[in-house]
């Protein structure tokens, strides 16, 4: 990447009087034209998140309504951790679905990461025991593989996963909550090099790819499973807390004041600096409100998850913040903070908007779209960690059955495209919180999982047909 | 005459069976305004591509600077000092007008892009081209108009300090006083010593800002002639006929006999 210098001195204003500055260019706005804009924008089809926002709400006073048991302590922070596992995955679909392509393979491919993790606690570090030595070699050889392409494609990250996965496979390190977290991450990391390569270098389409290995895996977990086995993990105290665990009430104070402190930090910070410059910038007011409501939602929040939420509480104490949502939180930074601020997400949009002009642009557009499966596969192993240890075991169902649905419908609820080019890390917990919603509320409405299912479904219909809509009518918009 | 900056040899290019480029041959120089006329299809497109290293060229040899170079990707291009505005102008709609006018060559390192020096410099050279319409450089490109479009693309290829910069059609959806700025702009880059090549179905556009008028006829280079000793109605002729008196393509009875 070139650094050209742009040249320092611009060109002199040129003849004929013309107007040499933006005439109507504006670095800010009042809160009025602000408010305004945004409307103006809802109108033109860019609705991002408030469909989802909207659904949400109403969702929460129908359940609250319809059952006691729903909106209380206990169950809010059981949802929260029952749909945290797909809500991770579904973080690492915006990535791909940012391109305009697909990952159905990403449900039972965490399956496959489930699978080798509690295969590896399970079996005290020995692999190769627990697969057989056919099964294992080849396993090795698919991680030798993985790590070929992606030293072929220079996606570093992906080639030095890949080798750590075969590293722990071959050395049989003992059993460790930490390794087998890292190893479920690097078996994952080398499965989305091997799809990425076959989408971006071979070319065959995202769909037909990520559909052939959404069987695949499903085959390689019932052969690492084995048919009616399962594996626990609830004994391994670290990796059964991940998701059953929180925080003891001085770490969810601490937690409170870095996200609530840190975003206002980072937000304030950055709009002062821009008013200093003289850039575009929002209104103030509307910047101190979001950061005063973000503050707001973190204290009341984290006063409620600090009081005893146990159902007798006499007997036991449950509080503190799940451990979940600052897992939630760092992954939701650190894939906002790649697609905003760094080179690479600036391309991922570019790429997703216009793949030529991106080519133009001198991006290697294909190396960003193998690259997308990798960070979707590893965010998907991530969200296998935090779906069995809410389970405390791992089965041959592990990552089937709905887990696609529920990550592609909580981005799609959320806000990002499937068309491409539009997205945020952020739409996929807005989306997931939906889901999780609809599913812990029918549960306690004692529905079948057929509802359940014919529900979820619906939401994501209508949620892709909401996109669909806003997109032609930004398309007319343009007319 | 100053020495020529880029020099393209003998192209020649066909999509599958179709020969679009027939041994092309086009001089460059610095500090003068290249014309690029031809009919719909003549193949100019198709020559900018080839230089800016999106088309792979069959055959020929590209010089700049005398030194033979070979451009595979628009990055070559672009590290040469090669700015190109293409016809169907390349921007990525979902950027605003600041990401789109540093694609691919962001400012800052690559864990954090500098964002206040890029929308600064942005705006500097938006105002020096007179952007009066755009209501903020923040604004997504899908919601400007064609013509907001094009004074971006053109913005974006000003932008860096480059040698040459091509022009595709870049006035064609331009309102009086857009089209004003952007012809000033041709010659103001020629005047700093930049080549430029500015293909144009407009023949007053042409003749008002050009030193040279090169003309394709059907993909084949029919005359490279000074602008200030042809006449209107010869370039009309050599566009729609290859020909024009003494001019262009050789009279089929010359070949004959
Ligand atoms: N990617 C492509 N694949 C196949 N044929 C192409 C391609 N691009 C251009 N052509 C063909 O090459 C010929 C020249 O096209 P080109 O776009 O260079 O014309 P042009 O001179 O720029 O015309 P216009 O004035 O309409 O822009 C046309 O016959 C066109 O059909
Ligand atoms: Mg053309």
């Amino acid at each position: 990447m070139t650094d050209s210098p742009a040249k320092t001195e611009t060109p002199p204003p040129p003849v004929g009087g013309a107007i040499s500055d933006f005439g109507i260019d504006t670095t800010s706005q009042s809160t009025r034209e602000a408010i305004g804009n945004y409307f103006a924008r809802l109108r033109g089809g860019e609705l991002g998140s408030l469909p989802a926002l909207l659904g949400l709400a109403a969702l929460v006073i129908a359940f609250t309504a319809l059952s006691d048991n729903f909106l209380t302590l206990n169950n809010t922070a059981n949802l929260i951790a029952q749909g945290a596992g797909k809500m991770i995955i579904a973080m690492g679909l915006v990535y791909v679905l940012l391109l305009g392509e697909i990952d159905l393979s990403a449900g039972t491919l965490s399956g496959v990461c489930a699978a080798v993790m509690a295969m590896h606690y399970v079996r005290d570090g020995n692999l190769l025991g627990g697969m057989g030595s056919t099964v294992f070699y080849v396993f090795v050889l698919g991680m030798v593989v993985a790590a070929g392409l992606a030293i072929l494609m220079r996606i570093w990250a992906g080639a030095v996963l890949s080798l750590i996965a075969v590293a722990i496979a071959m050395l049989g390190v003992p059993p460790n909550a930490w390794i087998e977290m890292l190893l479920a991450v690097c078996v994952g990391a080398a499965i989305g090099c091997i799809t990425g390569f076959m989408v971006s270098k071979i070319g065959m389409p995202s769909f037909v790819v990520t559909l052939a290995l959404f069987i695949t895996w499903q085959g390689v977990i019932l052969q690492f499973i084995g048919e009616g086995g399962v594996f626990g993990i609830r004994t391994s105290p670290i990796l059964f807390n991940v998701a059953n665990g929180s925080l003891s009430l001085f770490g969810s104070w601490l937690l409170c004041l870095i996200a609530a402190g840190g975003y206002a930090a980072v937000v304030l910070g950055e709009h002062f600096r821009r008013l200093r410059k003289g850039l575009v910038t929002r209104p103030t007011p509307i910047v101190l409100f979001k950061v005063g409501a973000v503050a707001a939602i973190a204290i009341l929040a984290t006063w409620a998850l600090t009081i005893n939420r146990s159902p007798n509480p006499n007997l036991v104490t449950i509080q503190g913040v799940p451990y979940v949502v600052p897992i939630i939180l760092a992954l939701l930074v650190v894939g906002t903070y790649v697609l905003n601020r760094t080179r690479y997400g600036r391309h991922i949009y570019a790429v997703g908007g216009n793949a030529e002009a991106a080519r133009r642009a001198g991006i290697n557009v294909s190396k960003i779209r193998a690259s997308v499966f990798v960070v979707s596969a590893s965010a998907a192993a991530i969200g296998a960690i935090v779906y069995s240890s809410k389970a405390g075991s791992v089965d041959p169902q592990a990552g089937g059955l709905n887990t696609l649905l529920f990550a592609v419908g909580a981005a799609v609820i959320g806000g990002t495209s499937l068309f491409g080019g539009r997205g945020k890390v952020a739409h996929a917990v807005i989306g997931g919180l939906v889901l999780a919603v609809v599913e812990n509320g029918l549960g306690l409405l004692r529905q079948p999982a057929a509802v359940v299912n014919i529900v979820t479904g619906l939401v994501l219909l209508l949620a892709a047909t909401v996109d669909a809509l806003s997109r032609r009518r930004a398309a007319a918009a343009l007319r | 005459m100053t020495e020529p900056l880029l020099e393209l040899i003998g192209i020649n290019k066909s999509f599958g069976p179709v020969h679009v480029l027939h041994d092309v041959n086009l001089t460059v120089r610095a500090g003068e305004v290249t014309a690029l006329v031809g009919d719909n299809g003549a193949g100019k497109s198709t020559l900018i591509k080839c230089v800016a290293g999106i088309h792979p060229t069959d055959s020929g040899e590209v010089r700049f600077r005398g030194e033979p170079v070979h451009i595979h990707s628009p990055k070559d291009a672009a590290d040469l000092g090669i700015e190109v505005v293409y016809q169907d102008l390349a921007l990525a709609d979902n950027l605003d007008v600041v990401q789109n006018m540093f694609l691919g060559r962001e400012r800052g390192s690559g864990w954090l892009m500098d964002e206040f020096s890029m929308e600064r410099a942005a705006r500097e050279t938006l105002a020096s081209l007179s952007v009066r319409t755009v209501k903020s450089v923040r604004t997504p490109v899908s919601a400007l108009s064609g013509g907001q479009r094009q004074t971006v693309a053109i913005a974006k290829a000003v932008l860096w300090d480059s040698k040459v910069v091509l022009l595709d059609e870049p006035t064609a959806a331009l309102g009086v006083a857009q089209t004003r700025q952007v012809l000033d702009l041709v010659r103001r880059l020629a005047e700093q010593g930049l080549g430029v090549v500015l293909i144009s179905h407009n023949m007053a556009d042409v003749f008002e800002v050009a030193d040279r008028i090169c003309t394709l006829y059907l993909g084949r280079l029919v005359a490279d002639l000074p602008a200030k000793e042809t006449t209107h109605s010869q370039v009309v002729e050599l566009i729609t006929a290859g020909r024009s008196g003494e001019l262009g393509l050789a009279r089929p009875e010359h070949v004959t006999l």
